[in-house]
């Protein structure tokens, strides 16, 4: 029996094509319900009763995320310094050390790493508690004292990444250029003012506001992601109880950083 | 007719390929407890979680106070939510807060409340649950008896008029199921709410509710009170009833009172057309009994007396319990009152002969050769009619109380 043959029969065979239409919608599906679990929570934001507990999770998501973010920015900064140094001597341009450390940390490296990292620490936080409230039947419970679990636990935590991920991004970034300092002039001589001559004066204001604007879609993609994994664990097909909590928590981390990257050359596409 | 404050009609709920809840109809009347029992895995929980709106029917229609709840708008079926309040089975507690946080939620959440007004009302109820000690606890530091008690407070804490119990006592020790139900028929009457109960701890939740609604096969198999139940001689019933095997008192092995309630319920249901039923009550003075030999022997004499009972009048049919500490109810179906005299004065040879013998072996052991006291076991017999409670056949037969057999100071025993 040919291909063409099977076509007309009634159990038509699983084929490639077959798995990649079913992967496309299941993939359509989610991001569908992602887009309507946002909007959701975004309007909520702004209800009555919400200031609170978003202050608490800036502290959470951001303050808490503050050290790793500047250690990895710190550590990012010095490595670039390295870098840049020896392959600026090859062209004679060492004196351009400032601009392009400070350009590839504020247009790129800043935003996506910083994203990256909060992702890790506290996204993967994000997935896991509110999967945990999700399988032990708080999230009911909230429904049933007639709290909307959306706004009580998504809003804020989303409303807190867009305030937190910019923030932190600039302290990436500038923490970043202290350590391409380090490491240019302190450790291989390059000529400080020369250095922060290059940086300021390379640096516009639309490198600064697109490092931001990326900073907040990458906050908004991130906490949505983790929120909607934790949220809906209690539905994975491939997990129950705590092993869905796990997986959740997992496919958070990896799929935000996936659409960091994705989100990243798309907003940058468009800004350049 | 009373109008049902919630009523479901044709409600039919499937998950997937299953059906869960196929075409139930059923009604919960205000001011009452009402039971929903049923095998693991017919529904009680997803028909519970439908009230509370956690759950949507595919089919048919939930009427909350005369009106469907599908056409309700949003600020109506908020306004009808706020009047429930749910108890999950496994608490639910938000465990991130301590006991106060949690009692306090709901109302930090949905009222407009100062601060103050409502640690004051939270604090309230948790005085009310004797939870004041735990206030400032985790739920996870907390025994599970406890935990409910947490749950409860919470649920009471915005004045609920209805509370959702989700199998309240699963999993729970006899000793602390008894405890959650003599708790939801305390503050039942304390705070007046109507309670809608999912159980399947049989016959335990029968004797605390008003109406049971069995769940047979996610449709409703009975909706009434459990004499109708018994009445009806429904399979599901027998087969209920049949679970029923191995409650007893654990002291003197006798079936426990609310066994023995379900028993009696059952003979009568069965049993309308037999005139004769007897019944026997039997007393030890426990508390002479105590004075002389300690509170053991006077357990060993009650656990003596009960094992007697049971191998005297369990072969011709007879059943008995405990009712008070010293007292033992025997009812003696297909029994004449003279013919269960007639038994009652064999029983008080035996007694003579083997029990007082054995009372007065036990008192050597806990007191030595010297022991003098008195022992009286008195016995009564009345006629049982249909309509008598168990209480009134308890009080004809103790007006008829004489004593059967007893053992005086020094007598050595077998002596009336």
């Amino acid at each position: 029996m040919t291909s063409l043959d099977r076509i007309g029969s009634a159990n038509p065979p699983i084929t490639a094509l077959t798995l990649i239409g079913r992967g496309t919608l299941r993939l359509l599906g989610n991001l569908g319900a992602m887009a309507i679990f946002f909007s959701i929570a975004f309007i909520n934001i702004f209800r009555r009763k919400q200031l609170r507990e978003i202050i608490r999770q800036v502290f959470y998501i951001g303050a808490r995320s503050s050290l790793i973010v500047l250690l990895v920015g710190l550590f990012t900064g010095m490595v670039l310094g390295l870098q840049l140094f020896y392959t600026l001597v090859k062209f004679g341009s060492v004196g351009a050390l400032g601009s392009a450390i400070s350009l590839s940390l504020v247009r790129e490296m800043g935003p996506v790493l910083a994203a990256i990292m909060i992702a890790a620490r506290a996204g993967s936080g994000m997935a896991a508690e509110i999967g945990i409230l999700r399988i032990s039947e708080q999230v009911d419970a909230l429904y049933t004292m007639r709290v909307d679990p959306v706004r009580y636990l998504i809003s804020p935590r989303i409303a807190a990444s867009i305030i937190s991920f910019p923030i932190l991004t600039a302290f990436f970034d500038l923490i970043g250029i202290i350590g391409g300092y380090l490491t240019g002039v302190l450790l291989l001589g390059t000529n400080a003012g020369t250095y922060f001559y290059r940086v300021q004066s390379s640096l516009s204001m639309v490198d600064v506001r697109g490092g931001f604007i990326k900073a907040l879609i990458f906050g908004a993609i991130v906490s949505c992601i983790c929120c909607f994994q934790g949220y809906f664990c209690h539905m994975r097909t491939d997990g129950y109880g705590a092993k869905a909590v796990g997986l959740a928590t997992v496919s958070a981390v990896v799929l935000s950083c996936v659409m960091i990257l994705v989100a990243d050359y798309v907003v940058t596409s468009f800004l350049m | 007719m009373e109008t049902p404050l919630i009523e479901f009609k044709n409600v039919t709920k499937r998950f997937g390929e299953k059906t869960v809840l196929d075409k139930v109809n059923l009604s919960i009347y205000e001011n009452q407890i009402t039971t929903i029992i049923g095998k693991s895995g017919t529904g009680k929980s997803v028909l519970l979680k439908h009230i509370i709106g956690l759950l949507k029917p595919d089919e048919g229609t939930i009427i909350f106070q005369g009106k469907p709840v599908n056409k309700m708008k949003k600020s109506e079926w908020d306004a009808c939510r706020s009047q429930i309040a749910y108890l999950f089975q496994n608490n639910a507690l938000l465990d991130s807060m301590t006991v106060l946080d949690n009692v306090a939620f709901p109302l930090r959440q949905t009222t407009n409340f100062s601060s103050a007004e409502i640690e004051k009302r939270a604090l309230k109820r948790i005085e009310e649950l004797e939870l004041t000690e735990a206030a400032g606890k985790f739920p996870s530091e907390l025994s599970g008896g406890m935990q409910k008690r947490v749950a409860l407070a919470r649920a009471l804490a915005t004045d609920p008029k209805i509370v959702l119990f989700d199998e309240p006592t699963t999993g729970q020790d006899p000793i602390r199921k008894n405890m959650i139900l003599s708790m939801v028929t305390h503050y039942r009457r304390k705070f007046g709410f109507t309670a809608v109960m999912v159980s399947h701890d049989i016959p335990d939740v029968f004797f605390i509710s008003d109406r049971i609604v069995i769940l047979w096969e996610g449709t409703v198999g009975f909706e009434g009170t459990y004499e109708e139940a018994v009445r009806l001689k429904l399979p599901m019933i027998d087969e209920f009833l049949r679970s029923l095997e191995g409650f007893q008192d654990e002291l003197t092995g006798l079936l426990s009172r609310e066994a023995f309630r379900v028993h009696y319920a059952a003979m009568l249901g069965g049993t309308a057309t037999v005139a004769a039923v007897s019944a026997a009550l039997f007393s030890v003075r426990l508390n002479l009994l105590h004075e002389a030999l300690g509170p053991q022997a006077a357990v060993e004499v009650l656990r003596a007396l009960g094992e007697y009972t049971n191998r005297r009048f369990n072969p011709i049919g007879g059943f008995s319990a405990r009712h008070s500490r010293d007292e033992i109810l025997t009812i003696f179906p297909h029994t004449s009152i003279d013919e269960a005299r007639r038994l009652v004065a064999d029983f008080a040879q035996e007694l003579k002969h083997e029990a007082i013998d054995r009372i007065q072996s036990i008192a050597l052991a806990e007191i030595g050769g010297a022991a003098c006291f008195d022992i009286y076991i008195h016995a009564g017999v009345a006629e049982v009619s249909p309509e008598d409670t168990i209480d009134q056949i308890i009080e004809k037969a103790r007006a008829e109380q004489e004593i059967v057999a007893t053992h005086r100071c020094g007598s050595g025993g077998n002596e009336q």
